[in-house]
């Protein structure tokens, strides 16, 4: 199982270590990241492996939307099912 | 495999078009709750809607996280409770109304939908004493919906029960007429009327479907428009085919969080709503679609081939995407929900007889429409009538939720909030139709409806 972390925002230092941070502490394996910063735009797409996690995935939301919100950021964290369903037959 | 493009995609229809699941309804049979006793039989149903939906809201809210995408509401539909009320002659049906009431304060859902009765044909015992009791038992609840259908393409028209429910039409506004006539939006008079909606104020669980089932309503009319905004030049072909392709979209997510909800809460999954329900919400009307289209104002002329056209692309987009397609599925045309169509209405582009034409080509029927207060209930039967009378002939679902706006005229404004949003009160005919109302009987079949 595998999630899709998302951050879209103001560019500031320390975004890709404060988010895999959470990644780590929640037991989430980073397996792929992009990103590019546009202007001042910061713009990244991170998928982790969240079937070991020993913690509950809705914990992992959570702080990736609190994270989001204290650093003025859009952070979405969602199921990768949800992305598959809509764009593959 | 995952791409940025979809990913991004798939974000900007949630954070920026509205896009979202408008309902996960669960349907639950009450027909093993029936008893002589209407105490004990109000006891059965409170406790086996809070066994079965005990869950609900919270899953509900595991799979918004899970998915990141909203579910709006998280509702019930019951057995019509007419079948009950049936075992439980000379006994107040209202009792159930406030039982369904406790169970939605227990559930935590937004509404319970099955105050209802099913008299297409005619009344059997139980279905008058309950449709007589409908201004009451929604004047004493807030989060309970009732529906009554008045006709089929099978059985006719029962003109008997289309002159009563103009009367509880116009007695329900009435009773709440303090707080907006609120009543009267909780109030669906179908033809046609389907077992497995999901959407209110017109769900309940028909007598065919399982104990236990789930339910899915999709929405997305934002995302169809945002979709068309970028194709200005195309022609008609290829937005049929853009609005295709994006209801496949819109209805595999539907698809998903069904299956996922079902797995969940350990129910069978029944069926995914393809429907384009729009909301107040800047960004969220179907009118705003048909415009998008090429109109200067819904209502005026061209909108019932752009409405026929946009519900045929969203039945065929969304048809592939689910494995079990019904409810209603098409786009609704709630006047007040829908800012569009406000708009539309205030200009006076928008008229009841434009959207009784709509209705003929789209999902369900006159909507959410308010109009004056000094209506008859001869002529809201009249209304009902016309539009049953579209249902049966086309053998299509059509409804009819007229608030009749208590002390207010044409041109004022009912404003109920939230998702039912606001209405202008609409001009109506002033000529009588009594004399037709009162002759009672039922429209024959039509011809069609032969089909054995």
């Amino acid at each position: 199982m595998r999630a899709v972390v998302t951050v879209i925002g103001k560019d500031n230092v320390g975004i890709l270590h404060k988010v895999s941070g959470i990644c780590a502490d929640m037991g989430a394996n980073v397996i792929e990241v992009t990103q590019s910063v546009l202007q001042d735009m910061f713009a990244m797409i991170m998928l982790v492996d969240i079937t070991g996690m020993e913690k509950d995935f809705s914990e992992m939301v959570d702080r990736m939307t609190e994270l989001g919100e204290k650093l003025g950021l859009s952070i979405h964290t969602m199921h990768e099912d949800i992305f598959n369903s809509m764009h593959t037959i | 495999m995952l791409n940025v493009y979809n990913i991004l995609e798939t974000i900007r229809m949630i954070q920026d078009e509205c896009l979202d699941i408008r309902t996960t309804t669960m349907g639950i049979s009450l027909l093993d709750c029936i008893d002589t006793d209407i105490h004990k039989a109000c006891d059965k149903v409170y406790e086996k809607i809070v066994t079965r939906a005990e869950r609900l809201v919270p899953v509900g809210e595991q799979i918004e996280k899970e998915y990141g995408i909203p579910i709006i509401n998280k509702r019930i539909s019951v057995t019509p409770i007419a079948m009950l009320a049936a075992a439980c002659p000379g006994q107040d049906p209202v009792e159930f109304a406030k039982t369904l009431q406790r169970a939605a304060d227990t559930c935590g859902v937004n509404f319970i939908g099955g105050y209802s009765a099913l008299v297409h044909k005619g009344f059997s015992s139980g279905d008058e004493a309950l449709i007589r009791s409908i201004p009451e038992a929604l004047a004493v609840t807030n989060n309970i919906c009732s529906s009554v259908n008045i006709g089929s393409t099978k059985s006719g028209i029962n003109m008997d029960a289309v002159k009563l429910m103009g009367q509880i039409v116009k007695e329900t506004a009435e009773r709440t007429a303090d707080r907006d006539c609120i009543g009267a939006a909780k109030l669906v008079v179908f033809c046609n009327a389907v077992e497995d909606n999901p959407f209110m104020a017109g769900a309940f669980h028909g007598p065919g479907e399982p104990d236990c089932e789930i339910h899915v309503g999709v929405s997305g009319p934002g995302v169809v428009r945002s979709a068309l905004t970028k194709y200005p030049d195309a022609s008609i072909n290829e937005l049929a085919d853009i609005i295709k392709k994006t209801a496949f979209k819109i209805t595999r997510m539907g698809q998903l969080v069904g299956a996922r909800a079902s797995e969940l809460l350990g129910v069978p999954f029944g069926i995914v709503d393809l429907s384009l329900a729009p909301t107040p919400a800047i960004g969220d009307s179907v009118a705003h679609i048909l415009e998008e289209m090429g109109l200067e104002m819904c209502g005026t002329h061209g909108t019932t081939a752009c409405l026929a056209m946009l519900n045929d692309a969203v039945k065929k987009g969304g048809v592939m995407a689910s494995s079990t397609v019904g409810g209603l599925s098409g786009a609704f045309i709630p006047v007040s929900e829908d800012a569009g169509m406000i708009d539309a209405a205030v200009a006076g582009v928008l008229s009841l007889e434009k959207l009784e034409a709509m209705t003929a080509v789209c999902s369900v029927g006159l909507d959410m429409i308010v109009v004056p207060g000094d209506i008859t209930p001869e002529t809201i039967s009249a209304i009902i009538a016309d539009e049953a009378a579209i249902g049966m002939v086309n053998t299509k679902t059509t409804a009819v939720r007229l608030i009749p706006a208590i002390g207010k005229k044409e041109g004022e404004t009912l404003e109920f909030g939230g998702l039912l949003g606001s209405g202008p009160v609409m001009p109506i005919r002033q000529q009588s139709a009594a004399k037709f109302i009162n002759r009672g009987g039922r429209i024959p079949a039509p011809m069609h409806s032969l089909k054995n």
